[in-house]
């Protein structure tokens, strides 16, 4: 096999597809421009007065105290007294309620809207700068780098305020060198709930009543780490409210009367206890307003809003500390903080609504103008309609202030429906996309898979031709690439390097689009036999076949919100479809039973002797077991699946949760013992199959991962599991201990998955051979040793259950060059290679369940089960797949070479999507299974690099197994084979022996195009669902469910497919490796062996 | 060749297609409170007790049904027991079937199975009429070659038309319209129904368009 030429056949279409992708990506996803303008104390001046410092003005606070309590939802604030079973979240917090109807004027609680992504980081920034989150921003958590925009420490700072902070370390990395005192803690580890809050709770009551501080930050983490660990409905939970509830009460015993505290969360949780989404429960947190100086005019009103945006924040504190708002906050002031008009005069000093209402607005205003300018996304429409609300409402404005009529109701309400509709028009315009590279994109990723398409069905026509076409691609690309650069220094200065890769793969694919069918042409004009095969693979009878149709039915589905929200089930249907077409078909073609004894019909008709209808029966009985077992694994593992927010009467499984959160010991128990049985199986299983094939008889590499790093890696992961699940508090005495365990099982399941997957790329033959003389008397008479080898073998091969392969025939047909095969056959010494039928599967397997076992490392304990079922489902696909070949091949209908049809491949990369979701993982942001970034590192990480690769590596595990296992769907026909099924030209004597997969070495030619066809059907169906998700963003950009089911799907799916077609290379990449290794082994063997 | 037999089989198929359409209307004008909807399951059992009784009917008159070897009564009795054992399971096998595809295992389990007697009324019972109570002729009918009349590619066209009815059946459920018919089962049988009206009509049809080309071997 010519392993070179594929490989970068399929790098150079791999690449195209990231070019393609990563341009679309580009111009989709939302870019807010940042304004790198700040607010002074110079540019907010009161109209009509002189000009005037307006920091130095008398604020109406001195000092604000901020108590951050992080995911401090809306119902663990509320209190209510008729409640008298609370759940452990509910009523914990009775000293907000206590305070807000004993001193209704001193103090509020408002409901408080965060917008999304409801992650810290991104409500940290919203909540400081004032402005509207991106979509980008969300992959920024990991390493949250410094807040470059105007925001409140800024001109807290800038106005000479001290500012202290404690809590949270994601502060001191936004605001970097901005505190006069920091305190702060490590966030990263979400199992560690009382770290942050004790260090605060150390220094909070000795900082306050100190004097050198004017803005006290303080980031409590319990509740949120709380919530990620044990969920809100957890004792544990309780317990830390209570203590959230102490603290707020000895922080207001505390304050003096020029102080301001406000308590707030800055998002709130699931049920489950996530966030990061945009449900109610996660947006909607609680923010408390307290002074022991009166803050309100009169108790609550109906006037006052219901609900208070978390943008809000920034001016309102901005103006009660009489610092300028900042640059590009959209934020509203909230008037019941502020006096009515008229009451300014007197002690209280300050601001009246009026005036602060018009600052705000001003501010706005000149932020629009300024926004407007850099960036042409807001609509000129609505742009030139709110600068004339402004333009009317500040003349109307400034006729009060000199000492026109009173000032009137309606100019505070307009004023306040004009920055709402601000800040509506900006919320709805920072959807910006750049069509010229979605359309770009677009049009790359309708070219690749339409190659991806030709290339498949013509790989056996193609392959000969392309060995040398792809420098001529590369050479093209180049050229295109470097003729945009120069193109672009020359009219614009600078390179864009994006275009320049765009015009790079384009070229490329035009060229291979050209030369394809210049090939194409070439080999029709040459072999007749090609031309029907040319001719018809577009007619609409070919793409309209069932398994076309199915993947047709799946990109359609990708169009429909509707569809991706129920994506799991919908798969599931889609495959359990295929998989009942796959019997009907053969019963169609009368391939399922053996033929009813017909006397009409001529005897010499009758194709093949090995035509009895045992046989028949026999693989037919096999597909439908197997067809059982698939379709039973799809059904239970539609158990395994959790739930999007848009599902509302869904439960989540049982088996998602890690078993630290089970409260119950015995269902604890239980779920263990499920979880290290389904593990031990997945082993077992594994072995056996290797052993069933005889592969484990040699000492190589392979075999010795096979036989002791997998069930070590096995037991590794099962006593890390029972470390992970003991309760905190029951082994007082062992806490050193099960933290070492706890840091060292997994590192070293990890290092013996490195180590055996090393190994197996190191030496993957596992091949056993066995050089005998008397063998040679084998003859045809002898009946050939199938299953068993019954003389003079090894004891150590006797134990296991062999298939000797024989190798005669393979040095027959090397040999024959040479002997020009005068010898006669009983004059050889024989040789016999245990496992050498299997010797492209076996590494390829081992590597794919090593992998799994890796792979579930990462997953919670109760995904074992699923796993099972991933590699039950995998088996059964795997001889479906060889038995409907072979029913084919029995009756004369096998159309020759080693093609694998459509319909396996389709249902092997459906279920590859299917286990995605089968393992608990949703295309949607805050269902990613962050945990696994702590595996093995249970005090967090310092880079981001590690812990990003491991999550993704938890969140496409499917995607991975069934990618690196792609090529099995080539091999396993052969090894599954029926003797003298195929082959006609070795039909004689020959063809008793059991080859399997030397066959393919036999036709290099052959295999290297039938890996090629199958490679590139693969990466087609994944690049088809890719384009399909691409489309549907692009198509419904403006769509209501855009932000919350296209984009996060378009992002899962575009990752799934670059993931799996790394993946799908090193598959191949390793049996090419595989393929090196043999052809090394037989030129080691001949000379030894006819010696 | 075969006019006659063509024109049988459009009448047969006509009297059970204004069966159906019958069913469906005489109930809505005259009992207060039917509605397809509504009382989505006594209609899927006044339709597939309709459909069962009228084809039987037909298909006994017609002789279509295989003619027994022997006239003995004990005989008979065993063949006429074997079809209603046939029937039933025939409805556990659509019932699992079903189930397998996501439905409801418990919830809905009375709608389910009501989906899998009409199914079972649409095809199995005319396998039952035509092959009679013979799972290896089932078996063989549907396969290319193993029509062995007219009214066997007749079978297979009404057959395939139903499932494929029912299985486009189940697309829209997961849409979000909250309409009526996106209730299940009603999505479901409302396409096996309509299926099996257009495979009653394309049967005819298509045998008709294709009578030069449709050689049968004889029995």
């Amino acid at each position: 096999m010519k392993g070179l030429p594929v490989l970068s056949l399929l790098l150079w279409l791999c690449s195209v597809y990231f070019v393609g992708i990563y341009l679309f990506v580009s111009g989709f996803l939302l870019v807010r421009l940042e304004v790198n303008r700040t607010s002074g104390c110079g540019d907010v001046l009161q109209p009509g007065q002189e000009p005037a410092d307006f920091c130095r003005v008398q604020p109406r606070f001195r000092r604000v105290v901020l108590l951050v309590i992080d995911a401090l939802q809306l119902d663990f604030a509320r209190f209510d007294p008729g409640n008298t079973a609370p759940r452990p979240y509910e009523n914990k917090l009775p000293v907000l309620e206590e305070t807000v109807s004993s001193r209704p004027a001193h103090s509020r609680l408002y409901p408080f809207r965060a917008d999304p992504p409801t992650t810290t980081m991104q409500r940290i920034k919203g909540f400081t700068t004032g402005s509207l989150p991106t979509f980008v921003d969300v992959g920024n958590n990991f390493a949250s780098s410094a807040i470059l925009e105007d925001n409140l420490i800024h001109q807290f700072v800038q106005t000479g305020k001290r500012v202290v902070f404690m809590g949270d370390d994601t502060w001191e990395s936004l605001f970097p060198k901005k505190f006069h005192r920091s305190l702060p803690f490590p966030s990263f580890n979400v199992k560690d709930l009382h770290t942050v809050d004790n260090g605060i709770l150390q220094h909070l009551y000795n900082t306050m009543v100190g004097d050198d501080w004017e803005v006290l930050v303080a980031h409590f983490l319990g509740v949120d780490h709380c919530g990620h660990r044990f969920g809100p409905d957890h004792p544990a939970m309780a317990e830390k409210l209570t203590q959230m509830d102490g603290v707020i009460r000895s922080v207001i015993d505390r304050l003096q009367n020029d102080t301001l505290l406000v308590v707030m969360g800055d998002h709130g949780m699931t049920d489950t206890g996530d966030h990061g989404g945009e449900s109610q429960k996660e947006t909607d947190a609680a923010v408390f307003f307290y002074s022991p100086f009166p803050l309100f005019a009169g108790p609550l009103s109906q006037s006052e809003p219901d609900v208070v945006p978390q943008t809000d924040l920034v001016p309102t504190l901005a103006l009660l500390l009489g610092v300028p708002i900042p640059y590009s906050s959209v934020g509203q002031v909230l008037l019941p903080l502020f006096p009515p008009h008229g009451q300014t005069e007197g002690a209280v000093g300050g601001l009246s609504q009026l005036e602060a209402l018009w600052i705000n607005a001003k501010q706005v205003n000149r932020f629009l103008e300024t926004y407007s300018t850099m960036a042409k996304d807001i609509p000129p429409e609505s742009l030139s309609q709110l600068k004339d609300t402004f333009s009317q409402l500040s003349s109307e404005y400034l006729t009060t202030i000199r000492g026109g009529p009173s000032p009137s109701p309606e100019l505070a309400t307009s004023l306040q429906a004009y920055l709402t509709s601000v800040r509506d028009t900006c919320r709805a315009t920072w959807a910006q996309f750049n069509p010229f590279k979605m359309a770009a994109g677009l049009a790359i990723l309708t070219l690749a898979c339409l190659i991806c398409f030709i290339l498949s069905e013509l790989s056996f026509a193609l392959n000969g031709e392309n060995r040398s076409g792809l420098k001529a691609q590369v050479a093209v690309a180049l050229t295109a690439g470097l003729c945009v650069a120069v193109c672009q220094l020359y009219t614009r200065g600078y390179i864009e390097v994006l275009w320049c890769v765009a015009a790079a793969a384009f070229s490329s694919e035009l060229l291979f689009l050209w030369r394809a069918r210049q090939s194409g042409v070439c080999a029709v004009a040459k072999n007749g036999s090609i031309a029907p095969k040319c001719a018809t693979w577009l007619t609409p009878r070919r793409l309209l076949a069932p398994p076309l149709l199915v993947l047709l039915l799946r990109c359609a589905s990708l169009l429909s919100d509707s569809y991706v929200v129920a994506e799991g089930r919908v798969v599931t249907f889609l495959v359990f479809s295929l998989a009942l077409y796959i019997p009907v078909h053969l019963n169609w073609d009368s391939l399922l039973l053996p033929p009813s004894h017909d006397p009409l019909k001529p005897a010499g008709l009758l194709p093949s002797p090995a035509l009895s209808p045992s046989t028949v029966r026999k693989e037919s009985s096999t597909l439908l077991s197997c067809l059982g077992l698939l379709i039973g694994s799809l059904y239970l593992s539609l158990s395994f699946h959790s739930c999007r927010e848009e599902q509302g009467s869904c439960q989540p499984s049982p088996f998602l949760s890690p078993l630290s959160r089970l409260q119950d010991s015995q269902l604890k128990n239980l779920h263990y013992i499920l979880s290290v049985v389904s593990l031990g199986l997945c082993t077992y299983l594994l072995r056996c199959c290797l052993r069933h094939y005889g592969n484990l008889n040699s000492s190589g590499g392979t075999v010795f991962t096979a036989r002791c790093i997998l069930p070590l890696l096995s037991v590794c992961l099962g006593l890390h599991w029972a470390v992970s699940a003991t309760p905190e508090d029951t082994f007082r005495n062992l806490t050193e201990l099960i933290s070492l365990a706890q840091l060292a099982l997994p590192r070293a399941a990890f290092c013996l998955l490195g180590l055996g997957l090393f190994l197996i790329w190191l030496d993957p033959l596992t091949v056993f051979v066995k050089t005998r003389a008397e063998y040679s008397a084998r003859g045809p008479s002898l009946p050939p040793p199938r299953y068993r080898a019954s003389t003079g073998i090894s004891p150590q091969a006797e134990l296991h259950h062999l298939i000797p392969q024989i190798y005669q025939r393979m040095r027959r047909s090397l040999d024959d060059g040479e002997l020009s095969g005068g010898s006669e056959a009983e004059s050889r010494p024989a040789v016999e290679a245990y496992g050498l039928g299997t010797v492209y599967s076996a590494p390829l397997l081992l590597f794919c369940g090593l992998l799994g076992i890796g792979l579930l490392l990462l997953h919670p304990e109760g995904m074992a089960l699923s796993f099972l079922l991933l590699l039950l489902e995998m088996a059964a696909l795997l001889h479906i797949h060889a038995s409907s070949t072979n029913l084919k091949g029995l009756q004369g209908t096998f159309s020759g070479g080693y093609n694998v049809p459509w319909t396996p491949i389709v249902l092997w990369s459906l279920a590859a999507t299917q286990f995605f979701h089968a393992t608990g993982h949703l295309p949607t942001f805050p269902s990613i299974q962050w945990g696994a970034a702590f595996v093995g590192f249970p005090d967090g990480h310092t880079g981001t690099t590690l812990p990003a690769s491991l999550v993704t590596l938890n969140t496409f595990a499917a995607h991975i197994l069934f990618a690196v296992g792609c090529p099995l769907l080539l091999f396993w026909p052969l090894v599954c084979e029926i003797r003298g099924s195929r082959g006609g030209r070795a039909f004689g004597e020959g063809g008793e022996d059991a080859v399997m997969e030397m066959r393919l070495r036999e036709n290099p030619q052959q295999f290297s195009s039938a890996l090629l066809q199958l490679a590139t059907r693969y990466l087609f169906i994944h690049g088809a669902q890719v384009f399909a998700s691409v489309c549907a963003a692009a198509i419904l950009r403006r769509h209501l469910m855009v932000w919350k089911v296209f984009a996060p799907k378009l992002m899962f799916e575009a990752s799934g497919f670059v993931v799996s077609s790394v993946f799908l290379l090193v598959g191949v990449t390793l049996v090419a490796r595989v393929d090196v290794a043999v052809g090394r082994w037989f030129k080691r063997l001949i000379p030894d062996a006819s010696r | 060749m075969w006019d006659h037999e063509i024109r049988a089989m459009a009448s047969t198929h006509a009297i059970i297609a204004a069966s159906v359409f019958m069913v469906t209307v005489l109930p809505a004008v005259f009992v207060p409170g039917f509605s397809v909807y509504g009382t989505h399951l006594l209609w899927l059992y006044l339709v597939s007790g309709v459909v069962t009784a009228v084809s039987v009917a037909v298909f006994w008159l017609l002789g279509i049904t295989p003619p027994t070897k022997k006239h003995s009564l004990g005989y008979k009795l065993s063949r006429l027991f074997r079809s209603c054992l046939y029937f039933f399971l025939s409805c556990l096998f659509f019932h699992t079937v079903v189930v397998l595809y996501g439905a409801p295992l418990i919830e809905s389990a009375l709608e389910t199975f009501s989906l899998a007697v009409l199914l079972t009324s649409l095809t199995t019972l005319r396998c039952l009429c035509v092959l009679g109570p013979n799972v290896q002729a089932w078996i063989r009918v549907f396969s290319r070659h193993g029509a062995m009349s007219v009214w066997d590619t007749c079978l297979q066209i009404t057959v395939a038309c139903t499932m494929v009815g029912a299985w486009l059946g189940a697309f829209p459920i997961p849409l979000d319209w909250d309409r009526p018919w996106q209730v299940w089962p009603v999505s479901c049988s409302l396409g096996a129904i309509i299926g099996f009206l257009t495979g009653l009509v394309a049967a005819p049809a298509w045998i008709h368009y294709h009578r030069k080309h449709l050689t049968y071997k004889c029995k």
